[in-house]
């Protein structure tokens, strides 16, 4: 077990059995697994370096999608036709993108975050119900959301036109679960302890939820706020069914749309440039997370760890 | 527990706010309220849409344009629709049975890799980790960051006929001429999926092996167990349930993916269940043959779709 531990001891334990590495693996599995290890780094090279070529893409200064010839801005906006920037099309997708994003944000995580603390509190068949519903749209594949919000858009609700007013509709009832769910984790670890205090010291239910509540699910609220920005900056399967004209395609549909014929890197600027966004968001959500939670150890792999 | 108790002690008591015994009386609305909005939501844009779903399923075709007539009563409800598309599965002029079966088979072969990869990073980072825990644990959950569509596109670029793929492997003397990777490859499309999910089979597997008391597998090793021993006979069944819960996560939207394979492949020889929905929706006239599909892919995921489910209730409820 120590061995595990102490670096220094596994250095030199491995150094001597260098030989015959997996028979000495299964004689001594303290030691360091090279074997694991190995497929470790392979397995996160694999998944990081082809994100990292495609980004390196996106600054080709030739045409190709698949070989780098040579470094420029051309893509993202040098370029006064075919650029990310100067793109009619593309440019316009990229506000479309913001604007659904933060009013996606800013709708679904309100409600996330009460309906959290109501199916936390309430009890009864109703309850188990509403508790249901929930959990079904979490973990619902997204094309049998998206498609039943395409029908009963087209079919039943139609003065629903198809376009911003659909998609965000379609993008809340994909997200709001995931505030839900990270709220009631932390409601969980809070307990009822605090809020009980509250009232024995003579606040109302509201005030210790406002006053002492609130505060504490600080937290789980700001990692909800970047979760679901980043994840509807990438969401083009809900998105894509409740489309309408193709100026209400955000930059997400518009990418899926052209991906394969698409002609030149310019492509590869947009889903950067969403990576820029999503990382934004979740920087800024770190920044704030570390000052509330100021004082507690890990706060690092807690946040990484919600998001 | 002692909340609820003291609150059904107390809820006859009508404005007094405090019971004697430290809990606390709320109104019967209270909870409820701040529920309602977010159940009034998925009420009205989740439970409805599948109604209609079912509406246009059950339903008929408009005589005149032959496009789809929800019925939304059940009681005239009728099977004209299924029917039509059991002939496309089971029938004589099955057409979508290669597909189906071809969706099993993948998913079953990018679940089982995405298991063996996953469990072999999850255990090192787990047991292994050591100083260097942080980092690894920062870099296996950047792809979350990334998004889906750019790792799909990532590989479009790599796996060109003039991509580096081809170039390392010509490079290498393994090939000749480029491998045209991206024309309805099946291996194209099985990896794809396990790059794309492969995730989310990591961190619940890393997030378990992390609590597994060391002390258990120290008092196997004590009894005489061998190390391999040990894993298969201590740490491995301790795992099944996160193996389950990974398997469950992953398999469950690669059921219904056609993006990666249409990134990826974009050809008949690989088109999976998801594809064949999503080419119905976007084609005028098939609109009650996607509302079937979507029932018959919802019926068909509904176990997995409960077992996890009950597993996500789990993590953020006591009982």
């Amino acid at each position: 077990m120590s061995a595990a531990i102490a670096p220094g001891a596994t250095r030199a334990e491995t150094n001597e059995l260098s030989s015959g590495r997996f028979r000495g693996w299964l004689k001594d599995p303290w030691r360091k697994p090279r074997f694991l290890e190995a497929i470790t780094w392979a397995y996160l090279a694999w998944s990081l370096v082809p994100v990292l070529i495609a980004i390196m893409i996106s600054f080709n200064a030739g045409r190709s999608r698949s070989a780098l010839q040579g470094l420029s801005f051309r893509w993202w906006w040098v370029d006064p036709t075919d650029s990310l920037w100067h793109d009619p099309d593309l440019h316009d997708a990229i506000f479309q993108t913001l604007r659904l994003s933060i009013a996606t944000m800013l709708i679904a995580v309100p409600l996330g975050v009460l309906f959290a603390v109501g199916l936390d509190r309430w009890r009864g068949r109703v309850a188990t119900g509403a508790n249901f519903l929930m959990l079904l749209s979490f973990v619902m594949p997204e094309i049998i959301i998206g498609i039943a919000m395409f029908f009963v858009l087209t079919y039943l609700l139609k003065f629903v036109l198809l376009g911003t007013t659909a998609q965000l509709i379609g993008l809340i009832t994909y997200q709001i679960s995931y505030p839900v769910i990270i709220v009631r984790a932390r409601l969980l670890s809070i307990g009822k302890e605090y809020e009980e205090a509250a009232m024995d010291l003579g606040a109302s239910p509201t005030q210790a939820i406002r006053r002492v509540l609130l505060p504490l699910l600080y937290p789980a609220i700001l990692v909800s706020f970047a979760l679901v920005f980043a994840d509807s900056i990438d969401d083009f399967v809900t998105v894509r069914y409740l489309s309408g004209p193709a100026s209400s395609e955000p930059l997400a549909v518009k990418i899926y749309n052209s991906s394969r014929g698409s002609p030149t890197p310019a492509i590869n600027a947009a889903v950067t440039l969403m990576l820029i966004l999503t990382l934004t968001a979740i920087t800024i959500g770190f920044l704030v997370y570390r000052k509330l939670t100021k004082g507690q150890r890990g706060t690092a792999i807690d946040f990484a760890s919600q998001i | 527990m002692l909340r609820r108790s003291a609150t059904r002690s107390a809820s006859k008591s009508k404005r007094d706010s405090r019971s004697g015994k430290g809990g606390v009386w709320y109104p019967r609305w209270f909870w409820p309220s701040f529920a309602a909005p977010g159940f009034a939501w998925l009420g009205v844009f989740f439970v409805l849409p599948f109604y209609v779903v079912l509406s246009i399923a059950f339903g008929t075709v408009d005589p005149i344009f032959r496009s789809a007539l929800p019925v939304y009563e059940p009681w005239y409800w009728t099977g004209v629709h299924f029917s039509d598309t059991f002939a496309k599965i089971f029938g004589a002029n099955a057409f979508f049975q290669p597909a189906i079966l071809r969706t099993l088979l993948y998913v079953v072969a990018a679940s089982l890799l995405c298991l063996v990869i996953g469990y072999a990073v999850a255990y090192y980072v787990a047991r292994y980790g050591g100083r260097r825990k942080a980092l690894l644990l920062v870099l296996l959950i950047s792809p979350f960051w990334i998004s889906y569509l750019m790792r799909m596109l990532a590989w479009v670029n790599l796996l060109q006929d003039q991509g580096y793929v081809n170039d390392i492997l010509r490079f290498l003397h393994l090939i000749s001429a480029p491998v045209p990777w991206l024309e309805g490859k099946s291996i194209t499309v099985i990896l794809g999926l396990v790059y794309g999910y492969i995730p989310y089979m990591i961190l619940p597997l890393y997030a378990f092996l992390d609590r597994i008391d060391q002390s258990l597998l120290e008092a196997g090793r004590d009894l005489g167990a061998s190390p391999v021993q040990t894993f298969l006979r201590v740490t491995l069944p301790l795992s099944k349930p996160a193996i389950l819960a990974g398997m469950v996560i992953v398999s469950l939207p690669m059921f219904g993916d056609y993006y990666t394979n249409n990134l990826l492949s974009n050809s008949p020889k690989t088109t999976m269940f998801g594809n064949i929905i999503d080419d119905a929706v976007g084609s005028t006239g098939r609109g009650p043959e996607a509302a079937v599909l979507v029932v018959i892919l919802m019926v068909f995921l509904i176990v997995p779709m409960i077992y996890y489910m009950r597993s996500t209730a789990r993590s953020v409820s006591a009982e």
